[in-house]
């Protein structure tokens, strides 16, 4: 059957003709180009390269970006949409997708010179190369701040040692956007574009994973690695760059986690009203009806609450409390979402038949990165007693 | 190559229907709507012409307001602007009344090629394309499977679907109003840089007052009276006898109900 979404609260008559076209078309595409082959690519750990260059022509790469660079520059909404559906497909599909909009055509964009924007851009949006973002350390992850990898100066640019680690996209990325600190500079951090190829940077895969398996996760390291000027983002300083990119993909995964629950609760739907046991489908059994009840509500009230961050954003007025709020509640509806759903299906859910489990293990990873569960709680706690919990 | 391509917007094949108060329709409220699907198609032709030979596409709806989703669609397909005759008066007349509006819509823009779908989804009438060929005094193709401008600009050789797999090649002189089988191509996405190009393009509106249409003028030539769902009847007869004295009452019940002749 086809996906139509979950809609209780008639929230499509909340959206723009054109932010319901561009939901539509990503609908589609999943449909049709994602859901067929993604279990597949799931059981043998593959990411499906070979559709990122029709994600590049749809314009699902850094769509909020200017048609200027070769974007469609949607509006936030929209790309709220474009991640949902996305995510309906494969968390590590909009993961893929995240990481090169958000985290690497954002900044790009945000902090890049107009040379550097020319040279990437475009190609980014088209899907001719792709990118990683290397914030996160092996002993740095909730804390940033404390990052080893450092970047000295030398006559014709930067010398770069360290490494990262969990970057979606790194083995398969033609630029790494690297947060680094600069001795020369007061240990201020900032970002450089590590291009493919580069004397001394390799991106060793990282494997043996039980989530995100359609997608590449892989570390960076960089011995003696240098860096030309001209690759430095010129306007990247301190740790409020990358934390402006994060908020970005954040925001992106509270709509995507939308799309992950959707696809589990339709699923335990469908299967509830077509699954008999004691001469009647399960559907009907209280026990059962009380799970779709919570299901419905929590999905609706995530919807709500990224819709609305949605609108603030389109108005410069979202805080990164308030994407805070959205990503850890939203992510956590969705795997609780999965695991009652999986009950519904009883042993069926276990299997690749559904896409409940594949989304459950998934939704563990999600859960985790782009701050942690626990990391936007102290934020939101921060926010509303002023009193830092964890600095 | 100015090519008009008449959309409408019909209710999703898998919407819930409901009948009205009145059961002269199905409620329009609260069901999703969609493009309807040989529409499509014709779309999808005609972008394909254009951006073979040039030109242009312009988009042709009549409905209320909610079709504007449906022509901003073609729009961001690729269809250079669009005319879109929203009117409540013309809600629910019949087909030659509503295509009498539409040909006259038509006929002030003017066009070398005509696409209609086959039919709608929804009433199903399978007339807008001939009528409008008729009124505006073209030729007409139905049932289309392929459209071939020929090289002289002046002609055009159209595939019709018959029946049992047959067909049938036709060749007619431009201007044409053609009616689209869909199947005929795979139609695009939209992209979401032509979505939001999309924004930029002129929607014309129309009102039947525009277009030189008074109430008199939109009397209906024909009403629904009713619509229903099938009825459903179940309804079992146990045949009682030997096997032989059966099957001579089922052959006499069969010729009764005139299945056996």
């Amino acid at each position: 059957m086809k996906f139509k979404g979950v809609d209780f609260y008639n929230i499509d008559s909340l959206l723009t003709d054109e932010e319901k076209l561009t939901r539509d078309t990503v609908r589609e595409f999943v449909e049709t180009r994602i859901v067929p082959i993604i279990e597949d690519c799931y059981e043998k750990c593959r990411f499906p390269i070979e559709l990122v260059k029709e994600m590049g022509e749809l314009g699902l790469l850094g769509p909020t970006l200017p048609a200027e660079y070769g974007c469609a520059g949607l509006g936030q909404v929209a790309y709220g949409l474009v991640s949902q559906e996305l995510e309906r497909g494969d968390s590590g599909i909009r993961s893929f997708a995240s990481v090169q909009g958000s985290l690497v055509m954002y900044p790009i964009y945000t902090f890049g010179s107009e040379e550097q924007r020319r040279k990437w851009l475009p190609q980014l949006a088209k899907g001719e190369k792709i990118g990683c973002f290397g914030l996160t350390e092996p002993d740095f992850g909730s804390n940033p701040a404390g990052m080893l990898t450092r970047a000295k100066r030398t006559r014709n640019g930067w010398l770069l040692n360290g490494s990262k680690a969990w970057i979606t996209n790194g083995t398969i990325a033609d630029v790494a956007v690297v947060w680094a600190k600069c001795e020369d500079e007061g240990n201020q951090i900032r970002g450089f574009l590590v291009e493919k190829g580069t004397k001394g940077f390799s991106a060793p895969e990282i494997h043996r994973k039980h989530s995100l398996r359609a997608s590449v996760t892989s570390e960076l390291i960089f011995e003696d690695c240098e860096i030309p000027e001209e690759n430095i983002l010129p306007g990247s300083g301190g740790l409020k760059s990358p934390l402006m990119c994060l908020s970005q993909a954040r925001y992106g995964i509270a709509w995507g986690a939308i799309g992950a629950a959707m696809a589990c609760y339709t699923t335990a739907l469908e299967y509830a009203l077509g699954r008999i046991q004691f001469d009647r489908p399960i559907a009907s059994f209280q026990l059962q009806q009380a799970k779709f009840a919570d299901m419905i509500t929590e999905i609706t009230k995530a919807q709500l609450l990224a819709l609305q961050l949605g609108r603030l954003k389109e108005q410069g007025k979202a805080t990164p409390a308030q994407i805070s709020m959205a990503k850890r509640n939203n992510v956590a509806m969705a795997l609780e979402v999965a695991r009652t759903s999986r009950t519904i299906l009883g042993g069926n859910g276990i299997t690749a038949d559904y896409p409940i489990m594949r989304h459950m293990n998934n939704l563990e990873s999600v859960y985790t990165y782009e701050g942690t569960h626990d990391i936007h709680t102290l934020i939101i706690g921060a926010e509303v007693t002023g009193i830092q919990a964890f600095r | 190559m100015k090519i008009l391509v008449c959309v409408k917007q019909v209710p999703s094949r898998d919407a819930i229907l409901r009948l009205n108060e009145t059961s002269q329709w199905i409620q329009e409220r609260d069901i999703a709507y969609e493009v309807n699907e040989p529409d499509a198609y014709a779309v999808e032709e005609a972008l394909r012409i254009k951006e073979k030979l040039g030109g242009e596409v312009v988009i042709l709806s009549m409905g209320p307001e909610r079709a504007q989703i449906t022509i901003k669609d073609a729009l961001a397909k690729g269809a250079t602007r669009a005319i879109h005759i929203c009117d409540p008066k013309l809600e629910h007349l019949d087909p030659l009344t509503q295509c009498r509006v539409m040909a006259e819509a038509i006929r002030r823009e003017g066009f070398d090629l005509l696409f209609t779908g086959l039919q709608s989804d929804d009433n199903g009438f399978g007339q807008t394309g001939v009528i409008l060929g008729e009124l505006l005094g073209v030729p007409s193709a139905t049932i289309a499977m392929a459209v071939e401008i020929q090289p002289d600009g002046k002609t055009v050789k159209v595939k019709r679907e018959l029946e049992s797999g047959w067909f049938q090649w036709y060749e007619l002189p431009l201007p044409a109003s053609i009616t689209i089988q869909s199947g005929l191509n795979q139609p695009r996405y939209a992209t979401l840089k032509g979505i939001m190009e999309a924004k930029k393009k002129p929607i014309q509106k129309l009102s039947a007052a525009n277009l030189g249409f008074d109430e008199a003028a939109l009397t209906p030539k024909q009403h629904v009276e009713k619509v229903y769902f099938p009825v459903k009847n179940k309804k079992t007869e146990i045949i009682e006898g030997s096997a032989k004295e059966a099957a001579a009452k089922l052959a006499a019940k069969l010729k009764e109900a005139r299945a056996l002749v």
